[in-house]
């Protein structure tokens, strides 16, 4: 079929969405005031904006993440042809892993997965 | 014989002869379209309804049983109601990444569909990269996610969708490496030669102990990736609400909560091709007879079967585990899952280059 699928699906999923909350919307019949307009916060009174400057614990594991799946779109082409080179292709993917995972141990032992 | 290969087939014949290459394309196209919305809402009918049904067999009641026969049209009532509702859009918000969030949800819900083998040359696009495409567009709906935490303007919201990020990236590396230790063995990404390759055995079998703990490292991280419990740390009920999705009421509710379950069916659709042979139909060695019976059972049928096996075993989860701690999440994937299956992969490549495998 082709890439033409995607497009297919894509819009497939668009007119799905789109046409479920048309249809949801000329069912029903909205009302505002200040009050429902407010985020939820369990019925007291909201605090202030979510958009603010907060401690987000997970940017380092943000980072490794990064290492680790730049990691994996190389090891994709390597896995399809490993078996067809044979040995090599473990000798190289253990040099490339031993570096990888002694960086990883490396951010671990400087703390970067311990919880703050 | 009647399959959905040859009934396919037979419609494209019927297509192309009497009308010309355009014309073919869109109507075949159409019928796509059509066949996947009607795919997407059944699935998410049946998936609700099972994950009440499954919820209430383990807990020793009823589950819904009003609506329908057995409860059957309960889901189907609870659509009605969702698309009553009023669909509403704080005034804090940022409006429309706000409304864009559960689109990008949908959207990569539904290319996900693309390349999966429903039956025997039954996909809808059987590209050479196949699983590589599911695992690279899978990790887009993270984007959908953190739009719609930010956009509500809330703090649950924001919080929710955070955790959400942090734990759908961790595991998305675990399930890599374990798809990666099956496509050492299979030397290929195209989804219908993975299954080619099982048809003397699944990988589950056929590829010694790595094979079963990828396996079971992927079902891990397939249900921390798909956000379900036991970590179900982005909409821990007790402490955020909602997660990234408090704010959010009515159809566009429906949608976030539709592509939850299609992602949950589209991982283990991917794990029973990887692992349990797809469409391919359980054989035994030598055992002619009974391999000739399985051999009657249509390839929809199997491949269906393992999915929904799969999906329940998700589910069982759900009950038979307590949640996790976000930290305690956190480390099982980088000091556990991680190492594991990066060792897991080069010991798996050892034995595929060795040939030590069935």
């Amino acid at each position: 079929m082709g890439s033409g699928t995607l497009i297919t699906l894509m819009l497939a999923a668009i007119v799905f969405s789109a046409g479920g909350i048309a249809v949801s919307k000329i069912l029903t019949k909205g009302s505002t005031n200040l009050q429902k307009g407010q985020a939820y916060e369990c019925g007291v009174p909201t605090a202030g904006s979510a958009w603010k400057q907060f401690n987000v614990g997970y940017y380092l594991f943000a980072l490794i993440f990064l290492i680790f799946e730049v990691e994996m779109v190389f090891m994709f082409p390597w896995a399809v042809v490993a078996k067809k080179v044979g040995m090599l292709a473990l000798v190289e993917i253990l040099v490339f892993v031993f570096i990888l995972f002694m960086g990883f141990l490396y951010a671990h032992k400087k703390g970067a997965l311990k919880w703050m | 014989m009647i399959s959905l290969e040859n009934i396919s087939a037979s419609i494209h014949q019927l297509l192309s002869a009497n009308l010309s290459q355009t014309a073919v394309i869109l109507i075949e196209m159409s019928i796509i379209a059509l066949l996947a919305i009607t795919l997407f809402a059944l699935l998410g009918l049946i998936l609700v309804f099972m994950e009440r049904k499954v919820s209430a067999w383990i807990q020793i009641r009823l589950g819904p049983n009003r609506v329908g026969p057995k409860g059957i049209f309960q889901t189907t009532a609870d659509t009605i109601k969702l698309a009553l509702k009023e669909g509403f859009v704080p005034d804090g918000a940022d409006k429309f990444l706000y409304k864009l969030a559960p689109f990008v949800v949908m959207i990569i819900a539904m290319m996900l569909l693309a390349p999966i083998a429903f039956a025997k040359n039954f996909a809808m696009w059987d590209l050479n990269i196949g699983v590589f495409f599911i695992t690279a567009i899978s990790s887009v709906s993270v984007i959908g996610i953190l739009m719609a935490g930010w956009a509500s303007n809330n703090q649950y919201s924001l919080l929710g969708a955070m955790r959400s990020g942090a734990q759908i990236i961790s595991y998305e590396i675990s399930a890599g490496m374990a798809i990666l230790t099956i496509i050492v063995l299979t030397g290929s990404l195209q989804i219908s030669e993975i299954v080619n390759s099982q048809s003397n055995g699944w990988w589950l079998f056929k590829g010694h102990i790595p094979a079963v703990i990828a396996f079971v490292i992927y079902i891990i991280a397939v249900t921390a990736e798909t956000n379900r419990a036991p970590f179900d740390m982005a909409e821990a009920e007790s402490e955020l609400t909602g997660g990234f999705h408090t704010e959010y009421s009515g159809m566009r509710f429906a949608l976030f909560f539709l592509a939850e379950y299609i992602n949950i069916f589209i991982v283990c659709a991917v794990g029973a091709t990887l692992f349990l042979g797809g469409w391919m139909p359980f054989h035994i060695g030598a055992w002619e007879g009974f391999n000739h019976i399985m051999d009657f059972i249509p390839s929809s049928v199997w491949f269906l079967g393992k999915t929904f096996f799969l999906i329940f075993v998700i589910m069982w989860f759900r009950w038979t585990f307590p949640r996790l701690r976000i930290d305690q999440l956190l480390n099982l994937e980088w000091k556990y899952l991680l190492p594991i299956s990066l060792f897991n992969l080069l010991f798996m490549t050892l034995i595929a280059i060795k040939g030590w495998h069935f």
